[in-house]
């Protein structure tokens, strides 16, 4: 019964999306305020039907309901309340209700804080999300029905799958698509705003907050991602160019360009036509994202849904959106104009050299995800395309971005003088070249590459304290506080957030630069040397778990003959499924991980007590790339908390400082 | 020309979509294999439920059969388990396995709980046999005919659509 009146919500969904999706808009264009209103209590019902629903299937999966194919396929009596919640978003099905989820909530926060807005915008945002919803609506009921009954319901359930059953799985893919499909904000918002004729600095103030917002949970989404497969997957890898790691790492790179030229539009009034084109192109790559991996053209670790129909619903349903959407563009677009002019050395023309950087980085991971597609479809072969490209490539385009992130924050806006530039910044540069020529002496070996990637960091540490001080300078307030008091929330998030970009460099460059892998062969009570520390193993004890057996292993760790740490390494073997999966042990500091998981038992056979092959990793400052991600996400949510976008809208945009001591906020 | 550069995003998608579109219905697991028209490697592997006995190649000589290449710790082998559990039941074509590096024990375990549809397994603990058959991801299935030719091979789970469409009425064809 539960599944039915899930079922049923989610057709009332549809029809109630439907009206969202044409009324308002129909309001909007003939300019009929009644159909107008009909926008927000539609949104807000439609997004209550999709979470009704969401519920009925987390009840089927809570109450190991196995009548319900998709409970049946993804969960198990015997798996523990936690992972039969995340098993809700764990099939195909359940993941796009997730996605639509979502989708109604981001639609339902539009209707709270949008009370400042012409009735036209709101018409026309919410009319827009509408129709998104109505696609996913649709391709839930046409092709992937979460409530599809199984007659004769199975006795148990096939288990969630292993690899999946991991506090990661609860936290990382309701993050990621709250990022993912909060760029549909945004994107609605431009829609509109070519609709309505209107591009302007009010719009992008609008626009702001939200896409904010959606990129700070972006980040979090897969900085947790990525901390996930490092400590499950076992080989102490942090990022794989994986398809479907790209396919979420693209909105994010455009995200991240998006709230930069954002702040111009809003500031300055220029880069109109890039930012909306930027809108639109963010929030079709999370379509598109969404698409390659439910889809099946690429193979990949996350596939596990390959049907053809379903694919070319997405393919059609991308094509609508996002076809409309730029044809929309392509009409539109040349009566929005550019906007104003600027200097060839200014804030303006650093932040849209940074922009073309990310769109090109961007489109250099698109390329290198998609062109075993293009050659398969040429009929040249096939081929994969790995980790080398994208070091390859990625590196060099993020490097100039990672240095003009230093320069923006101080340079002025429309004309910045490079005297001035270089007055500001000299400290900066030089305690940045000398503290990375001389620090890796100290941290053990010298390699250019090291040195470059440490003076990166430290560049963006310096050049945003540089940037504050001058600041605090200008205030000319007496007092430090007050001083500080003095700057925006939005400039405050600025600063972490860069600083976490700084964080982020530390952690890579150190980790490639002073990792150390070993995998060796232990006997039990034998013991190996790895960097600084001395691995003694004690041998393997097997031992139950909720939903599974464990063998645990027992490895001591000892610097310089004292116990550092004791650690466990897990192999389990799932009981539903006979899956086996390896945990591995880590001990986390400030300055690394130590990083232990078990191989195999080196004896043929099942012979645990022998000796194992073990394998030990020291993975230096490897925590900084997820701490990095955190603070950009945390300086994104300060950045929301300003009070400017919570007052009433003022028809004109912030009045630049000029010409007349600090540029205006960076923010 | 103004209107034109508008259009550019436009363009590019429409490109981007031809090639999504075609990618569709290309199976990106649909390598061809050296091996089909060719005669079938040869090989003399432990049965999982009988170690003391060998499954050879040369034993089959005469029939059409599957070889099912197949692990317990395989995720999709999970996908297709109920499809050869229904062919086994059919007894349309006897459906030999080979265990890929896989530990006997779990092997049989797996096949405990989710059910046998082999008519024997061979155990292939080190993956030798499967470098010989060209196997690079679990699961694989070869159809092998009388002469012990290699005729079709399928990458990754079979499907009720692989096997309606091309391996059934291939096996039919073969029987005669």
């Amino acid at each position: 019964m539960i599944p039915e009146l899930g079922h049923f919500a989610l057709i009332l969904a549809l029809l109630v999306a439907l009206a969202q999706g044409t009324l308002p808009l129909i309001g909007a264009a003939v300019g009929t305020p009644r159909l107008m209103a009909i926008a927000r209590p539609a949104a807000r019902a439609q997004a209550l039907l999709v979470a009704f629903a969401f519920g009925c299937l987390a009840w089927s999966f809570i109450s190991n309901d196995f009548s319900v194919q998709n409970v049946a396929a993804n969960s198990n009596s015997e798996l523990p309340l936690q992972y039969r919640v995340a098993a809700t978003w764990g099939s195909h099905e359940g993941s796009l209700l997730l996605w639509t989820l979502m989708l109604g909530g981001w639609s339902f926060a539009v209707t709270l804080f949008s009370r400042n807005l012409p009735q036209q915008m709101v018409a026309r945002v919410l009319s827009v999300m509408g129709l998104i919803s109505v696609g996913f609506l649709l391709f839930l009921l046409l092709t992937s029905n979460p409530f599809d009954r199984l007659m004769p319901p199975a006795a148990e359930g096939r288990d969630l799958n292993p690899l999946l059953q991991d506090p990661g799985m609860v936290f990382h893919p309701p993050l990621l698509y709250m990022g993912y499909v909060g760029f549909s904000v945004a994107f609605s918002f431009a829609l509109a705003a070519l609709l309505g004729g209107r591009l302007d600095a009010t719009w992008a103030r609008w626009s702001r907050p939200w896409t904010t917002i959606a990129w700070s949970f972006l980040t979090i989404g897969i900085a947790l991602g990525s901390g996930w497969a490092y400590y499950t997957l076992g080989w102490g890898g942090w990022w794989f160019w994986d398809p479907v790691e790209n396919a979420s790492f693209m909105p994010w790179l455009v995200g991240t360009a998006l709230i930069h030229s954002l702040a111009v539009t809003e500031k300055r009034g220029a880069f109109k036509s890039w930012t909306v084109l930027l809108a639109i192109v963010a929030f079709s790559l999370s379509l598109l994202g969404t698409f390659l991996v439910r889809s099946g053209v690429l193979t990949s670790v996350h596939a596990f849904a390959t049907d053809p129909a379903r694919g070319v619903f997405i393919l059609v349903f991308l094509a609508i959106v996002v076809g409309g959407s730029l044809a929309l563009f392509a009409w539109r677009a040349s009566s929005v104009g550019l906007g104003g002019a600027f200097g060839v050395v200014s804030r303006e023309s650093m932040l849209l050299a940074n922009n073309i950087l990310l769109i090109v980085a961007m489109a250099s991971v698109l390329l290198g995800t998609l062109y075993p597609l293009f050659l398969d479809a040429l009929n040249l072969g096939k081929i994969s395309v790995g980790p080398p490209y994208f070091d390859a490539v990625f590196f060099p385009l993020m490097a100039p971005a990672a240095f003009l992130m230093g320069v923006g924050p101080v340079a002025r806006w429309n004309q910045a003088p490079l005297p001035e530039i270089w007055t500001r910044l000299r400290w900066a540069l030089g305690v940045a070249a000398v503290t990375a020529l001389i620090l890796p002496f100290v941290l053990g070996r010298w390699s250019p590459l090291i040195a470059f990637g440490l003076f990166l960091a430290l560049w963006i540490f310096t050049s945003t304290a540089a940037g504050l001080r001058a600041r605090l300078i200008n205030s000319r307030r007496g007092n430090l506080f007050a001083a500080l008091g003095a700057n925006s929330p939005s400039y405050y998030g600025m600063l972490l957030a860069h600083i976490g970009v700084g964080v982020f460099v530390v952690g890579v460059t150190l980790v490639k630069g002073y990792e150390v892998e070993r995998d060796v062969r232990l006997d039990v009570g034998g013991s190996a040397a790895v960097g600084d520390y001395e691995f003694k193993f004690l041998g393997v004890k097997p031992g139950p778990g909720p939903n599974y057996r464990a063998l645990t292993g027992t490895v001591e760790v000892r610097k310089d003959g004292q116990l550092v740490q004791t650690l466990q390494p897990e192999k389990r073997i799932y009981n539903a499924s006979g899956q086996a999966m390896t945990i591995a042990a880590i001990d986390t500091r400030v300055h690394g991980d130590i990083y232990v998981s078990l191989g195999e038992p080196v004896a043929a056979g099942e012979d645990v007590t022998g000796p194992w092959s073990v394998r030990i990793y020291l993975k230096p400052f490897i925590d900084w790339i997820w701490m990095g991600a955190f603070l950009m996400a945390l300086g994104g949510f300060i950045a929301v908390s300003d009070r400017r976008y919570r007052l009433a809208v003022t028809r004109k945009a912030t009045v630049p400082a000029g010409g007349a001591g600090m540029p205006a906020g960076a923010d | 020309m103004k209107s034109a550069r508008w259009s550019i995003p436009l363009a590019i998608f429409v490109v981007l979509m031809a090639f999504l579109y075609i990618g569709l219905y290309r199976d990106p697991r649909e390598v061809p294999s050296p091996l089909i028209d060719k005669p079938a490697p040869a090989f003399a592997l432990s049965q999982l439920h009988d170690p003391e006995r060998k499954l050879t190649n040369a034993d089959l000589k005469g029939k059409v059969w599957l070889l099912n290449v197949w692990a317990s710790w395989c995720a999709s082998c999970r996908d297709e388990h109920p499809l050869l559990m229904q062919l086994a039941a059919a007894n349309a074509v006897p459906i030999y396995g080979l265990d890929y590096k896989d530990k006997p024990d779990a092997g049989r375990a797996w096949l405990a709980q989710n059910g046998n549809p082999y008519t024997a397994s061979a155990v292939d603990l080190d993956g030798r046999v499967g470098i010989d058959y060209g196997v690079y991801g679990v699961p694989e299935t070869f159809v092998i005919d009388k002469q012990g030719i290699v005729r079709y091979k399928q990458i990754g789970p079979l499907t009720l659509d692989s096997l309606q469409r091309k391996i059934m009425p291939l096996i039919k064809d073969l029987q005669k």
